[in-house]
């Protein structure tokens, strides 16, 4: 089962630091998502791609959580070499991640 | 109950201008803001009105003043936008000739200022050295510095009465909550008001981001006649609740699920997002919907400013290279690897001072740069190197040695493109508010 069919994402760009919305679609979800969503997999599924730290908020009430990932751009998106340098893409690559 | 109904005529500079007029037509508005600025635009465009002092601002505001103005002045609606970019006071000229062409008589048209405060930046520096946040930068490099406003002057503008209203640099917010605070009487040390408003206009400021685009993905998330997407307006209510909603025959979708999206998009911690009038609270915040494509905001709150102001520095920083080309077929990524091989050599070669370079083929490592091995090769690879020098005749070359694959390199590659483009670099510093000095300019017609 991949991330993608139980929630959705949307990628923020601040100077080099990007941040990944993961929102369940279905409110039975949630514990699984909470529990396995650690800032260490995600770190993981971005092996070599962040560099610093991740940091996991949470908002039970809307079953979503928000991963904040210092220096994740390349420098950011006014000096980054990286094609998509705003990261966008990004949220989309975590939700392919295999639970 | 008093409620005050604001809609968004745009997200970003290029944002589309059908759906703000169709809003401008029949969305009833009280207001209609235009959110322009990104961070870098300004910094660009203070460049522009260092050639040309009558420039400086959005490219596309006349278009967009002929686009609402007549219908704005018909049904009442005031516009605030921050299209002045570097240069409000002649934006607000702009405005003027677009009204007298139109015909249109009894318009008030206030620009504000103070946001350049790039003289007080410079006193700050030391050693012709400015400390920012990322980086200290050399101030002979330096552009532009221009601080995030809050709403305060721009609720001054609407107590004098103007109709359109154009700043400079402001937090993209205060342009909602300017409105809220004029109409509903909200006081700057009301913090809970300031902050539902702060969310408001952080749900509202990116246009059609709320109202179904940047969202559809083709499997769960399906969004209706999303080429005729409707941008969205909010009705806040004189009791600080508010509704999202967009035009009925408009396509796209108001749901709990892209409000929720926008919600955190580009938040860090949901409790403290630092504004200029407020430091805003979003962590219990609630989406209801009360129909199709109309979704009720609960919760939101904040807590007492910091009393420091954002300041986006903008220097010039380095000229980035690059070029690409492709190869398809049999062995196109093993061609693709070797088409990187010469590359590399070539600048060994050459002694190119190089101060970052980067390799992708795209299609398979440019966003993931290799981390997601093991993925099917496609047919077709575009191979793209890019680097960062100091001098644009370095960067050049980058480009030069790409096209130089044609007959240098691999068989069978084609369809090189090449560039070189002058890199504008922000950074941030903070000033003490007080030590920011706003003003008003009328023009009227």
């Amino acid at each position: 089962m991949k991330l993608l069919d139980l929630a959705h994402a949307r990628t923020g760009d601040k100077g080099n630091t990007s941040n990944i919305s993961i929102i369940a679609y279905r409110e039975e979800d949630w514990p699984l998502l909470k529990d396995y969503l650690t800032c260490e997999r995600v770190k993981e599924h971005f092996k070599g791609l962040v560099k610093g730290e991740i940091v996991r908020y949470e908002l039970p009430q809307l079953h979503a959580l928000n991963f904040v990932m210092q220096d994740a751009l390349r420098g950011g998106v006014t000096r980054s070499l990286a094609m998509d340098a705003h990261g966008k893409c990004l949220g989309s690559v975590l939700l392919s991640m295999e639970l | 109950m008093k409620n005050v109904r604001i809609g968004v005529g745009a997200g970003f500079s290029g944002d589309r201008i059908e759906p703000a007029a169709d809003l401008a037509r029949h969305g009833a508005l009280d207001y209609l803001v235009f959110e322009c600025l990104a961070e870098r635009t300004i910094a660009l465009a203070q460049g522009e009105k260092a050639k040309d002092p009558a420039k400086g601002y959005d490219n596309l505001l006349a278009r967009r003043m002929q686009a609402v103005l007549p219908d704005c002045v018909k049904n009442g609606t005031r516009i605030i936008t921050n299209m002045g970019a570097a240069n409000p006071a002649a934006a607000a000229g702009v405005v003027r000739e677009v009204a007298r062409t139109l015909g249109i008589s009894g318009l008030k048209i206030a620009a504000v200022l103070g946001d350049d405060v790039l003289d007080l930046v410079l006193k700050q520096s030391d050693k012709n050295i400015l400390a920012c946040q990322e980086n200290d930068i050399p101030t002979q490099t330096i552009i532009s510095a221009n601080a995030y406003l809050g709403a305060k002057p721009i609720v001054e503008a609407l107590a004098a009465g103007a109709d359109v209203i154009i700043t400079g640099r402001a937090a993209d917010p205060a342009m909602f909550l300017a409105p809220l605070v004029h109409e509903l009487g909200w006081s700057f040390e009301d913090w809970s008001s300031l902050g539902k408003g702060t969310l408001y206009g952080h749900l509202m400021e990116c246009s059609a981001q709320i109202s179904g685009g940047y969202f559809a993905d083709g499997l769960h998330k399906i969004v209706p006649n999303l080429s005729k997407v409707g941008f969205p307006f909010i009705d806040v209510c004189e009791d600080g609740t508010a509704v999202i909603s967009k035009l009925p025959h408009s396509g796209g979708l108001i749901s709990k699920a892209t409000c929720t999206e926008q919600l955190l998009y580009e938040i860090h911690d949901p409790q403290e997002y630092f504004q200029p009038d407020v430091i805003a609270d979003f962590s219990d915040v609630g989406f209801q919907e009360l129909g199709e494509n109309k979704v009720q905001v609960s919760g939101g709150s904040g807590k007492p400013k910091t009393g420091k102001i954002k300041v986006s520095v903008g220097y010039s920083d380095c000229w980035i290279g690059e070029g690409q080309i492709s190869y398809a077929g049999p062995l196109a990524l093993e061609r693709s690897k070797l088409a990187l091989e010469i590359l590399e050599d070539r600048l060994v070669e050459i002694a190119l001072p190089v101060q970052e370079k980067r390799a992708d083929l795209i299609g398979i490592d440019s966003i993931c740069e290799g981390s997601f091995d093991g993925q099917a090769i496609p047919n077709e690879i575009r191979v793209r190197f890019a680097a960062r020098c100091q001098n644009q005749e370095d960067a050049a070359r980058i480009g030069e040695e790409v096209d130089a694959l044609y007959l240098n390199g691999p068989s069978g590659g084609g369809g090189v493109t090449k560039q070189v483009r002058k890199v504008v670099s922000i950074a941030s510093c903070y000033l003490d508010e007080d030590a920011i000095e706003t003003s008003i300019e009328f023009l009227e017609v």
